[in-house]
């Protein structure tokens, strides 16, 4: 709690100064005011843990990946045969692989491609997700076309639609992207749509139409706003599953092309030596159960923080 | 059903909103699957006037139809057949964008003042929104805009900082009051009033209604005034609509109406109003059974199976809006459909 008393006592000074003086009373308000809210944010919190403890775990595994080029201590992919398959030691913090690189530096870097990937997959399926669901349920002809599509994709398992993309395309970042975004459209489509299709029998949206709102503006301010939260918490899940799948492409070697470090890729290349060096899939495999499992976190914890019934919805 | 009509147009001629033989029925549509669905006539063969600055209620019980008449006149709800006429033009039949352009002088306020505000919109913003589409003198900037909603607060009761605020945290009246502002915003001709004041606690009725009177008296707006509570309507209105399943069946002067009813249903309607002294009240009389189903109504006239005055012809003819003579016997405003009185 001292952390609220400290927050609040540098806007004090700054309150005083830009308010004219007759105002005082009012600014002294305000000050109330968001010491209140300070209070109630830090309240609120405490009351949610998991989405500490998501987010605390998240942001331990982005600092190191954005600060990979530092934390590392060996190039990634640097082959040094004298020096295969070691045990780790003070000189390699998680050994080395079969072919002598540096399993903590390549973790290092290998946690980039997935955040990188759970990222762009999330804003991406969520973007096109949004797009369609609301096509579908205010242009009635295009509803049943959509959705049929979208049953189509989602008979088949996320892994093997992206197996199959994969096919038909080379092995590079922005590939692996697609193949993993594809998959993972239908949901939100799904989730969007019913969310609108039952928002727009909403009296307060007859009552946009009444007064003369385009449907563009009908969406984009009585729609869209009232499908943030439920959307917010879909796209965590959504980066949560573009994280394995990204690795299970990997460890298959339809995803990340081998030379770049994946966990999926380092995973793969140590199944082979799981006996004697069991350090080489134990580390990417800790790392990436680590970020799941606080993506997950954040998802329930935003989840149950945003709106109770939802919690229960789901 | 045109001839009586006809002598209501060239009574009140250049009314604000004429209303003729308006339908709207429910599921007529036959699908691949299913059997022909008789369709439920919700509003039948309804018209009806609205002039310039008045109140006409629409009463009735529920299911009569009274709210599919009054959003079909906006167009929330597609009227199967008939017309709506507003300063002498159609309004059934326009484009998109024509319907979208006569929306300004044709607004509404809705029952429930909790659902029909944006939870995720402020206050002035949900007031500002009818202004902003459209691109109207001197409020296409945002700060006239913003002025014009201060305005309308104070016009309506609100204080001018309630404009930032949410409408979780506002009351039932408040609500209601910022539903009115919003109707009020682009200076309408006509309010469709779909029971503004039934969601409202008893005490902040009377300062709902009273200030929708006190708007007409200052903006002479119309109203078309939804409601089933008689003694708001008697309060409010200028004229009166009874409807039955579907139909009116009787239109008259407020006082006429309710001092000398000529159709037994309203009559009856009347007779089931709350005595101000107990043990005051005249006779009740008491309709039996359920009214019949929209989807098959009664031949004839439909109020019929539960009218104490029904003869044999009330089977087989359905009665039109017939005007009434007074005791002179000079044709007046009071229009029945009724064969018997």
């Amino acid at each position: 709690m001292s952390n609220v008393a400290f927050a609040v006592s540098p806007s004090a000074p700054e309150a005083g100064r830009d308010e004219p003086h007759s105002d005082a009373c009012a600014s002294l308000e305000d000050l109330g005011e968001k010491h209140r809210l300070r209070a109630l944010k830090w309240r609120w919190l405490r009351k949610h843990p998991t989405l500490i403890v998501g987010v605390l775990v998240l942001a331990v595994v982005t600092l190191v990946s954005v600060g990979a080029p530092w934390i590392a201590t060996h190039d990634p992919q640097a082959i040094d045969p004298l020096a295969r398959l070691q045990a780790p030691s003070a000189e390699h913090f998680f050994g080395t692989d079969a072919m002598g690189r540096d399993v903590f530096s390549r973790a290092v870097w290998g946690g980039r491609v997935s955040l990188l990937v759970a990222l762009t997959v999330a804003v991406l399926a969520t973007g096109f997700g949004v797009l369609l669901g609301l096509v579908a349920s205010f242009v009635r002809w295009a509803d049943s076309l959509i959705m049929r599509v979208m049953d189509g994709l989602m008979a088949m398992p996320d892994i093997l639609l992206a197996i199959a993309l994969m096919a038909i395309t080379t092995a590079d970042l922005r590939t692996v992207v697609f193949a993993i975004t594809v998959p993972q459209i239908p949901r939100v489509v799904r989730l969007v749509r019913s969310l609108a299709l039952s928002l727009r029998e909403q009296l307060f949206v007859e009552a946009a139409h009444a007064v003369g709102t385009r449907l563009p503006s009908i969406l984009w301010r009585h729609v869209l706003p009232n499908l943030l939260a439920p959307l917010a918490v879909q796209a965590t899940f959504i980066a949560a599953a573009a994280v394995l799948v990204e690795a299970g492409l990997s460890f298959l070697g339809a995803g990340i092309p081998p030379q770049v470090a994946s966990w999926g890729n380092m995973m793969a290349d140590g199944r082979n030596f799981v006996v004697m060096a069991f350090h080489i899939i134990l580390y990417p495999g800790l790392l990436l159960a680590a970020t799941v499992l606080g993506i997950n976190l954040v998802g329930d914890g935003l989840r149950d923080a945003l709106d109770p019934r939802l919690a229960r919805q789901l | 059903m045109n001839a009586p009509l006809q002598s209501v147009d060239s009574r009140r001629a250049g009314a604000l909103l004429e209303v003729r033989n308006l339908q709207k029925f429910y599921g007529a549509a036959r699908t691949w699957f299913s059997r022909r669905q008789y369709p439920v006539q919700a509003v039948d063969d309804v018209s009806f006037d609205v002039a310039r600055g008045e109140t006409l209620s629409l009463v009735g019980e529920s299911g009569c139809g009274k709210t599919t008449t009054a959003k079909s006149v906006l167009r929330l709800i597609e009227p199967t057949a008939g017309s709506v006429r507003l300063d002498g033009e159609e309004v059934t039949g326009l484009g998109r964008e024509e319907m979208r352009q006569r929306r300004r002088d044709l607004q509404i306020i809705f029952q429930d003042p909790y659902a029909s505000l944006n939870p995720r919109m402020t206050a002035g913003d949900i007031v500002a929104e009818p202004m902003r589409n459209f691109s109207l003198d001197g409020l296409t900037s945002e700060k006239a805009r913003s002025e014009r909603v201060k305005w309308l607060f104070s016009k309506v009761g609100l204080r001018a900082e309630a404009m930032k605020k949410y409408p979780y945290e506002f009351s039932g009246g408040q609500r209601q009051r910022l539903g009115i502002a919003r109707a009020l915003a682009l200076s309408p001709k006509l309010i469709v009033c779909d029971e503004p004041v039934s969601a409202l606690d008893v005490s902040v009725q009377a300062q709902v209604i009273n200030l929708l009177m006190d708007l007409q008296a200052e903006f002479g707006v119309a109203y078309l005034f939804v409601a089933h509570d008689l003694a708001v309507v008697r309060h409010i209105s200028h004229r009166v609509a009874v409807m039955y399943l579907g139909k009116i069946v009787e239109i008259a002067d407020r006082d006429t109406l309710f001092s000398s009813p000529r159709h037994p249903y309203t009559e009856i309607l009347l007779s089931a109003v709350p005595a101000p002294t107990p043990g005051k009240r005249a006779e009740r009389r008491v309709m039996s059974g359920d009214p019949p189903s929209p989807a098959n109504p009664p031949t004839g006239c439909r109020f019929h199976p539960r009218c104490p005055l029904a003869a044999p012809v009330c089977r087989q003819v359905s009665p039109s809006l017939t005007p009434r003579s007074d005791a002179v016997g000079a044709k007046t405003a009071h229009f029945v459909a009724c064969h018997v009185r």
